[in-house]
């Protein structure tokens, strides 16, 4: 199997679309909202009423131009609308409103991280077009074939999409998700969609083929579709890549043809064979007049543009200290924003880093909500750095006052007195503790004493428990080796 | 006292009206008996509006009273062509497959007409999706020309110039693309014209070629027509194609005459094969005319137009055929059940669409797919460039054109029939302003020795519509044109 893997590497090519969150859709004015009767977000032009125009979205415009910027894109001085024609019951016009050769981006980059390393993964082009309805297929499957009628919500129809595909530069599973990924955190940063894959307000579709190591030549590609996450992405591929290599192994072509992703079975089938590709008779829209985006207004959109995650990560990792995986779960998580504010309040970054990536990021999920959204301030996190430095709490009580504070008890000096789990230094509070340890325990105190300092945990661990894990273990610590170690006597109860 | 309300011109009626000499609803009145009347020989009308006529009548009346503000057309009965929608009103393009349809919203030029207080008193028979240049292809009646009822009024527009040839209504809305207005209006001895593309909102305007489609006014006189155009002209943001600049008041240049002015006559126009005698004969007196009321003749030549309806004849049915995609029985109009989606779509079109309709969507089709595009439908694209450079060399050296407007008198039913390229040929003198959006008006020039009425074109650059009037309503004053219906085939009804 090694062997035949090495023979052929893998040439993927992604196309995403994501669903805009303009407030009316593409080319009419109904709002977009989800949920709702069917049809009760539609009118003439969605609705392919005859005699209805389009009329273009100009905000949908405005975060197409964005979008490509931040991709590194030219964006085109003119770009033209074509329509593509075909015939579908979701299609209310049976044809679509899209960008063919005159898209409004083109020629952009991104560079990804996988497998430790960075890749460049070339962007041919970003355009605009409108959403297909819905259709509900009542039967036994649920699925079309077999179905007794099929009913079509057309809220959907008109939808601002934006199409984004990459050049045929990923070669493994672990970067088309790092691809993946990172184009969701840069459309994220933009503001522009809510990118959610699970929900299709992000869509992937995957084109795979296989060719022999050092060949140019690209082989017989198959698109995969139907991947929901970013882990379902990986996983499609590395089957897909799997079966395309059996096959060639086995002397086989790969048939050119979409094949659908089961989540549950863990492999692809074939959805419909493309033996010719379908002729969409593509000419510009006669009812659209070119976009010509105004270069001023692209010098603002581009002045204007967030900080993008690969330069909110560096920035992070530079200006904090930090490394760049923390860096980029940070950035990835949307926690970078803490972390700022409780360095800038004083914690140390590489310990509020710490908390975030581990404990917040776990209640988070827990709960199933975004870290982001996680009801914690830098000052309250910088306030617990400090409550540790100064001995107020031990690492393992500050993690206990922490959750406390995610959940909604308080700032975290509060809720340590509120749960009384301040750490005792109070040396005569823990002196009794001690004794009774040594007392108890005669033969880890010789051990002490002899030499094997290990069994010192013992006596810690017990004073710990007598005062309900709030000693300080430091103190503990001291108080304990002097006790063993300033009675001359050795042992017993001392004078 | 009905015959001389039905016999008057929109603007005597306007100022009957505004004196308080006649109500709107004995106007209306008037006209619906006309109809009644006269629709068994003429059969202009798919649709008469006689509740919602008198209703908008009496509103008039009303408000006039009041002491209201009142519209530009106030108490005018106007009849449409049933290819604007009227919401809640049949609207079926002239086809099966839209029998029975009852839009949900009014087209801008329906909505326009009701802001002007204007009374529509019907939607008018047409050639389906205004394919045709007689009325033939109606898939519902043939509509007579009143000059002769057993020769075809010409169309698309045919029931819109029955009507007014008629005296059922004093004005009538029409849509020329390739001399749907122009011809019938030549045919029939009435003002008829086509504004500059983009004039007119195309918002719930049946679309068949969306590059080229237009509104534009059917009347008996040019001061009434160009009222018409007033009423419904000017932007909308409804239709990305309709232009920014405000339509100008016509009323000041009409009566300014042609002193001074450059006529062009074209010369390949006047020198065409299968130009009637009759016609050139009275279109060269035309311009004799206005030669002997002080314009400058100058021959110009417009050597591309040759190609015209060739490069019209690839355009137009690739346009449509996109167009009409969207009529598949899915949402709205005739459905033809069956078993699959795709079935039923096919079934649908198969008996909802007649053969001219159908002829021009597989044109179109083959037109646009993939390998014919660009010997096709590019190349026809480019050789309109060639027309529109043509036009705008022309208007270098004159201020308007004149031409015959069809190649022949009204012609007999059926005697085109059998030969659609022989039908095609109508309008060679009328595509080439199509293509070039130049706005064109034909006004009667006289009868032939049959007795049949020869339309003179007069075309005027982009925007150019004060002079296109202008010389058209000079041309009317001076040669006084009676546009009663008259001989011994015409329709019979007294006045």
């Amino acid at each position: 199997m090694l062997e035949q893997a090495q023979r052929y590497e893998a040439v993927i090519g992604l196309e995403v679309h994501v669903e805009l969150n303009t407030n009316t859709k593409m080319f009419c004015s109904c709002a977009i909202d989800f949920g709702g009767e069917p049809n009760s977000r539609t009118c003439p032009v969605c609705l392919g009423q005859p005699g209805s125009l389009p009329v273009v979205n100009a905000k949908a415009v405005e975060s197409a131009i964005r979008l490509g910027l931040a991709l590194g894109c030219d964006i085109a001085p003119v770009s033209q609308f074509h329509r593509k024609n075909y015939f579908y019951p979701d299609m209310p016009k049976n044809y679509q409103i899209s960008q063919y050769d005159i898209p409004i981006c083109l020629h952009g980059e991104l560079t990804v991280t996988a497998d430790g390393q960075d890749h460049r993964v070339g962007i041919t082009r970003v355009h605009m077009e409108e959403d297909t309805g819905k259709s509900l297929h009542v039967g036994t499957s649920g699925r079309i074939h077999g179905a007794d009628y099929s009913l079509v919500d057309y809220n959907r129809a008109g939808i601002p999409l934006l199409e984004i595909v990459s050049e045929p530069d990923i070669r493994t599973a672990a970067q088309a998700q790092a691809y993946l990924s990172e184009l969701r955190a840069i459309v994220l940063a933009l503001g522009i969609s809510d990118a959610k894959l699970e929900e299709g307000s992000m869509r992937c579709d995957a084109n795979v083929s296989l060719r022999p190591v050092g060949h140019t030549v690209f082989g017989t590609r198959a698109e995969v579709k139907n991947m929901n996450s970013v882990r379902s992405l990986g996983r499609a591929i590395e089957y897909e890549i799997a079966r395309q290599t059996d096959l060639l192994t086995a002397g086989h072509p790969v048939v050119q043809e979409t094949r659908h992703w089961d989540e549950d079975a863990g492999r692809t089938s074939t959805l419909r064979t493309k033996e010719t590709t379908e002729d969409y008779r593509y000419f510009p829209d006669p009812d659209l007049v070119p976009v010509v985006p105004d270069p001023g207004w692209i010098e603002q959109l581009r002045a204007g543009l967030p900080e993008l995650p690969a330069a909110r990560r560096a920035r992070l990792a530079d200006s904090r200290g930090l490394s760049a995986e923390q860096a980029a779960t940070l950035v990835g998580a949307g926690l970078d924003g803490i972390l700022d504010d409780a360095a800038d309040a004083g914690a140390p970054p590489a310990e509020a880093a710490n908390w975030l990536t581990n404990e917040v990021v776990a209640w988070a999920n827990e709960r199933d909500i975004e870290p982001a959204a996680a009801p914690l301030t830098g000052a309250q996190l910088a306030e617990l750095s400090g409550l540790v430095a100064d001995g107020t709490l031990s690492k393992k009580l500050a993690r206990q006052v922490l959750g406390g504070v995610l959940d909604g008890e308080g700032d975290p000096r509060q809720v340590a007195q509120a749960r009384g789990l301040e750490q005792i230094s109070d040396t005569s509070a823990i002196a009794a503790a001690v004794d009774d340890a040594i007392a108890a325990d005669p033969g880890a105190a010789q051990k002490v004493r002899d030499g094997n300092d290990k069994a010192i945990g013992a006596l810690v661990g017990a004073v710990m428990r007598a005062t309900k894990g709030q000693a300080n273990p430091g103190l503990v610590n001291e108080l304990l080796r002097k006790r063993l170690f300033a009675d001359g006597t050795g042992g017993g109860d001392g004078g | 006292m009905s015959a001389d309300l039905v016999t008057a011109t929109a603007a005597q009626l306007l100022e009957r009206l505004n004196a308080g000499d006649v109500s709107a609803a004995e106007v209306a009145q008037a006209h619906l008996d006309r109809i009644e009347a006269t629709e068994t020989q003429v059969d202009a009308f798919l649709h008469v509006m006689h509740d919602e006529a008198l209703a908008a009548a009496a509103d008039v009346d009303r408000r006039r009273a009041a002491g209201e503000q009142l519209g530009l057309l106030a108490g005018v009965p106007v009849a449409l062509k049933d290819i604007f929608t009227t919401r809640g009103v049949p609207t079926t393009c002239g086809s099966k497959i839209l029998d029975g349809y009852r839009p949900p919203y009014d087209s801008t030029v329906t909505a326009r007409l009701h802001a002007a207080d204007a009374v529509i008193v019907g939607k008018t028979n047409m050639d389906e999706f205004a394919m045709g240049s007689s009325g033939e292809n109606s898939a519902f009646k043939l509509s007579r020309n009143p000059w002769d009822l057993g020769r075809v009024p010409g169309g698309s527009s045919a029931g819109s110039v029955a009507a007014v040839a008629a005296f059922q209504a004093p004005l009538a809305t029409g849509t020329d693309t390739g001399g749907s207005i122009r011809q019938p209006a030549a045919f029939t001895g009435l003002v008829g014209a086509k504004p500059t593309y983009g004039r007119v909102s195309r918002y719930g305007m049946i679309a068949f070629a969306s590059s080229l489609d237009q509104c534009g006014p059917i009347a008996r006189t040019v001061t009434d027509a160009a009222l018409l155009l007033q009423a419904v002209a000017g932007h909308d943001p409804m239709d990305s194609t309709s232009i920014p600049e405000p339509f100008p008041d016509l009323r000041p240049s009409l009566g300014a005459g042609v002193d001074g002015l450059r006529i062009g006559v074209v010369r390949e126009f006047l020198e065409s094969e299968g130009l009637e005698p009759g016609v050139r004969d009275r279109t060269t007196e035309a311009i004799e005319r206005l030669g002997k009321l002080g314009a400058d003749i100058v021959e110009v030549s417009l050597p591309h137009a040759v190609y015209g309806v060739s490069a019209y004849y690839l355009i137009a049915p690739s346009e449509c055929s996109s167009n009409l995609s969207r009529f598949d029985g899915v949402r709205y109009g005739l459905r033809v059940g069956a078993g699959t989606a795709e079935e039923m779509m096919a079934a649908t079109r198969e008996q909802g669409f007649g053969a001219e309709v159908k002829r021009r969507i597989m044109i179109g089709t083959y037109a646009l797919s993939a390998g014919y595009y660009d010997a096709y439908y590019a190349q026809a694209q480019r050789v309109r460039t060639l027309i529109l450079r043509d036009f705008a060399a022309a208007f270098e050296q004159c201020d308007a054109l004149v031409s015959p407007t069809a190649p022949t008198t009204a012609f007999a039913f059926g005697d085109k029939t059998d030969d659609p390229l022989a039908m095609y040929l109508n309008d060679v003198f009328t595509i080439p302003a199509s293509l070039a959006g130049s706005p064109a008006v034909s006004v009667p020039g006289g009868l032939d020795d049959q007795g049949l009425p020869v339309g003179v074109q007069i075309m005027a650059p982009v925007l150019g519509e004060d002079v296109m009037f202008r010389v058209a309503a000079a041309l009317e004053a001076e040669l006084g044109f009676d546009p009663t219906p008259r001989g011994p085939n015409a329709l019979k009804a007294a006045l």
